[in-house]
């Protein structure tokens, strides 16, 4: 059974529909990523799946209905989105911004262990844990961003262009971390625009064009569509 | 001036402002968390002071039919957006927590009434009946308008004093009240008499101080607060209510307003729209401060307790003059010296 699955889904901002009669799944355990162009409506599907904006049409996770779930309550469930600004609470150190991360979390007793597989992960954060996150580097504020979520404990996690503005270096690490999840069980829904590292990544891909679903299908198909090479892919 | 008037002018100014501390950065606590200023907050501290009042006389305060009549609007206006979104199941747990909690307070202070109580009881009860006020408040008026803009927000906050002063002439009653006083210490030190009650309200005010910092830097709650402050979608993303941050945040408002209506009123007289000019000077601090940070709000409420000591000294008819018109000059300081982040803009 699928772990996400979106069905017929429209969000419209006052008259301007941004996504139009949507439908995709997320596999528990799996990868999707949702790739396409500028203002095609990735990112507004994110924020609706997530309960930040109101929707039209069904999104099941885990089987059950969203739509009578605040964002808090999503979040309760295993549901977290990395969003595109990071959101991240600049006037306070790294440390409390991971120790948030675990606020709604009920397994109080292992949050310290969760921490410090985190710091694990990011070791660099580990080294500025005490610093305020307004003063990291992009990169680093994207590893916090990360760290901050697993630190919720996700089942599935939805990020919104991970490598946005970092420098190609740090992108692959990410990229690297990202691949990594995997093993920890978590599902993951990747929106990227940068489409070949986001496919190579992913099991499954959808390609998005102004608010529609323009293809699906297997990345290692994808990977290998012509006219995906020609529009989003280039020549490797 | 001689150096003891200053000297006394000083103690008194620094009591005044311990006493503007407190009520300084409950609006700023209150403001960070849900970007209301609320006005009504000098009215929370003169509703505690004629409770109190009320309770040394073993009268039946008025804010009990105020705290029952919030409690029951609250309670209903919840209930019925939670049926409309058909989360039942939410009920009970709104019920206890809109209608249950305030009755059980109200139901404590007039069982209490029937006894001869020490100060300290009565002090207590004083302040846990006033505690439920700015909460109900919160979910009956500004709840509904959460995401409305500052100035909407702010405008609304000045309507609610003036309808709180129109209830609390109905529940209170036009009489001012003095209530006994804390403490009859005093102490000379180098010539200059300090009162006890003077001592009291500084410790006071250095204790909630302490308190909130460490409020703030060593629990989940405290960082989540913070974290609401700092970053509404970022907190909401991590599963933290803004709406119960509030909550929380007007209820520690209200236990320092309350508190300090309870060290103001053994040495002032308190009428039930006292309140108006505490909160007002409390603000003109707050401003000072930026409204951002508790040191800089302390700094600034202090600084506006030894202005108003100072003026009353050469002009008392002039003293809120003074007070006042320093915010002119402040806020033009203010608007120059601050640059606004790329963040700010977005907003």
């Amino acid at each position: 059974m699928s772990l996400l699955s979106v069905e017929n889904v429209s969000v419209s901002y006052g008259k301007v529909e941004a996504v139009r009669g949507v439908s995709l799944s997320v596999e528990a355990g799996r990868v999707a990523t949702v790739i396409g162009p500028n203002g095609a409506g990735k990112t507004t599907l994110l924020t609706a799946v997530m309960g930040l904006l109101p929707y039209k049409g069904r999104i099941l996770y885990d089987g059950m209905d969203l739509s009578k779930l605040d964002v808090e309550a999503r979040v309760e469930r295993g549901l977290c989105l990395v969003p595109e600004k990071r959101e991240l609470f600049s006037e306070m150190s790294v440390s409390d911004n991971l120790i948030l991360g675990a606020y709604s979390r009920r397994d109080r007793n292992n949050v310290a262990r969760d921490l410090d597989a985190v710091y694990d992960r990011f070791p660099r954060l580990r080294e500025r844990r005490s610093q305020l996150a307004g003063t990291l580097s992009g990169g680093e504020r994207q590893m916090l961003a990360l760290g901050r979520a697993l630190m919720t404990k996700p089942r599935l996690l939805m990020l919104d262009e991970p490598s946005l503005g970092l420098a190609p270096l740090i992108v692959r690490e990410i990229f690297h971390v990202i691949g990594s999840l995997r093993d920890l069980g978590v599902s993951l829904l990747l929106v990227e625009q940068n489409a070949r590292a986001a496919l190579e990544t992913a099991d499954f891909g959808y390609v998005l064009e102004t608010g529609e679903l323009a293809s699906a299908g297997p990345s290692k198909d994808l990977i290998h569509d012509p006219r995906l090479i020609a529009t989003y892919l280039g020549e490797h | 001036m001689t150096l003891e008037i200053a000297a006394i002018l000083g103690i008194d100014g620094v009591a005044n402002g311990a006493i503007y501390i407190l009520v300084a950065i409950g609006l700023v606590l209150i403001f960070t968390v849900t970007r209301v200023i609320f006005v009504p907050f000098g009215d929370i501290a003169a509703f505690t002071a004629l409770t109190l009042a009320a309770l040394e006389n073993r009268q039946v305060p008025g804010t009990i039919s105020l705290v029952i009549a919030l409690a029951v609007i609250a309670a209903l206006i919840e209930v019925v957006s939670l049926v409309r979104r058909g989360d039942l199941h939410a009920v009970p747990r709104a019920l206890l927590f809109y209608l249950g909690l305030p009755l059980l307070v109200v139901a404590l202070v007039r069982f209490g009434i029937g006894f001869e109580l020490p100060m300290a009881a009565r002090i207590a009860l004083a302040i846990l009946l006033v505690l439920p006020i700015a909460p109900l408040l919160d979910r009956i008026i500004f709840r509904p308008i959460a995401d409305a803009s500052v100035l909407l927000l702010l405008i609304v906050s000045v309507s609610l004093h003036f309808a709180l002063s129109g209830l609390g002439l109905l529940f209170f009653g036009p009489e001012g009240v003095r209530t006994q006083p804390l403490t009859e210490a005093a102490f000379d030190v180098a010539g200059i008499l300090i009162s006890g009650q003077t001592i009291l309200i500084v410790v006071t005010s250095v204790i909630f101080s302490i308190g909130l910092y460490l409020f703030f830097d060593y629990t989940l709650t405290g960082k989540a607060l913070h974290a609401t402050a700092v970053n509404r979608t970022g907190a909401r993303l991590m599963g933290i209510r803004p709406a119960r941050s509030g909550a929380i945040a007007y209820i520690l408002g209200s236990l320092m307003a309350g508190t300090s209506g309870v060290l103001i009123a053994p040495v002032n007289t308190i009428f039930y729209d006292s309140g108006f000019l505490l909160g007002l000077k409390a603000f003109v601090g707050a401003i000072i401060g930026g409204l951002v940070g508790y040191p800089s709000t302390a700094l600034g409420a202090l600084f506006v307790g030894l202005l108003e000591s100072f003026a009353s000294f050469q002009s008392s008819a002039l003293k809120e003059v003074i007070v006042f018109s320093l915010l002119i000059p402040i806020l033009i300081w203010r608007s120059l010296a601050s640059t606004h982040s790329e963040e700010d803009i977005e907003e």
